[in-house]
């Protein structure tokens, strides 16, 4: 075929994308979260599991893959930065079907910010090259919702919060939001940031031969200390509260009094 | 038959890692599991494992939707 212009632009943006998936160790959603007894932490020796935002952030670069646009994605790495143990996160990442992953071990009581989660993710994407980051829109545990948003201005490239649904095509990303009361499609040039929100897919549960594939799987562990970004923490936590309690019901007898209790509470 | 009594561990190697999962942690799915295997573990009859083994299918993918369901509510409650 001959190559004019258009054929040329078209085979020239068919480039194959790298999709990097940060993914964080999360206490599991159906842990009863308990305080510490000083008040300045909560108990994190209950099960973790990755944070669910994040599972469908890497069920989305896995759909892209073998599905919705075949060819097009030529490889998943999963990144974590937590404790020793974040690793069967990530070993939970691979299971779901991510090629490699990455992990930067920090202390086990250490809550990196996410400014400094946004730089360790920058000094990644600087020395892998990353063309799509689909991460999770906010961690359960810190509910920061903010490393996304930073990313995407450290990287000066575009970003699209609170993703519902994914498109890519002749390097562009066409995304639709969440928002208020509705829903806004955006598009722009990838290289690009992709946070998820619950409704953009199902995370899929890792299959028990996926499970022990994933052991063979490379995982590259990075400590603190060897990566060219401080992780040193900002804030300082004070105090963790529970929330207030419930306070309980009152029974009554008959509609009357159900009238002047309302009038006593000031409520009619 | 021997390719069933495969058949068996490895669901049952599923069932367990489900298991941990549950949304639930009072309803005690292991021993459940351990004790619906232990009734069963007297069966000869080809078609009757056959048929337990359906059921256990089964009850594994009404667990994978069940766990996926909860967390959805969850974080539906959670945040919307």
């Amino acid at each position: 075929m001959f190559p004019t212009a258009r054929n040329l632009l078209r085979a020239s943006s068919r480039v194959d994308i790298n999709v990097l998936v940060p993914i964080k160790r999360c206490i599991d959603y159906a842990v009863k979260i308990r305080v510490n007894p000083d008040g300045k932490g909560v108990d994190t020796t209950v099960k973790h599991s990755m944070n669910p935002f994040d599972e469908i952030a890497v069920e989305e670069a896995i759909q892209l893959r073998d599905t919705k646009n075949k060819g097009l994605v030529e490889s998943i790495t999963a990144l974590t930065i937590g404790p020793q143990k974040a690793t069967d996160t990530l070993r939970t990442a691979l299971a779901m079907g991510a090629d490699k992953a990455i992990h930067v071990q920090v202390g086990d009581q250490h809550n990196v910010e996410p400014l400094q989660v946004a730089k360790t993710i920058k000094h990644f994407i600087d020395r892998d090259k990353y063309e799509l980051v689909l991460m999770g829109k906010q961690a359960i545990d810190g509910d920061e919702n903010a490393t996304g948003q930073m990313l995407a201005g450290l990287l000066d490239c575009g970003q699209a919060t609170f993703a519902s649904e994914l498109k890519l095509a002749d390097g562009k990303a066409t995304v639709t939001r969440e928002i208020d009361g509705g829903l806004e499609t955006v598009e722009g040039n990838l290289p690009m940031i992709v946070t998820t929100d619950l409704r953009l897919n199902e995370p899929r549960f890792a299959s028990l031969p996926n499970i022990m594939k994933a052991k063979k799987k490379p995982i590259e562990t990075i400590k603190e200390a060897d990566l060219p970004v401080d992780l040193t923490n900002r804030l300082e936590t004070i105090k963790v509260a529970e929330p207030a309690q419930r306070s309980g019901g009152q029974k009554v007898d008959s509609v009357d009094e159900v009238v002047s209790k309302i009038k006593e509470q000031g409520l009619i | 038959m021997s390719s069933q009594r495969y058949a068996a561990i490895r669901l049952y190697k599923e069932l367990h890692r489900l298991g941990r999962d549950y949304p639930n942690p009072k309803y005690e799915f292991h021993r459940k599991l351990r004790s619906m295997y232990e009734k069963n573990s007297h069966l000869t009859d080809p078609h009757e494992i056959e048929q337990k083994l359906a059921l256990g299918e089964y009850i594994k993918r009404e667990t994978l939707s069940l766990i996926s369901l909860a967390k959805y509510r969850e974080m539906k409650r959670r945040y919307g």
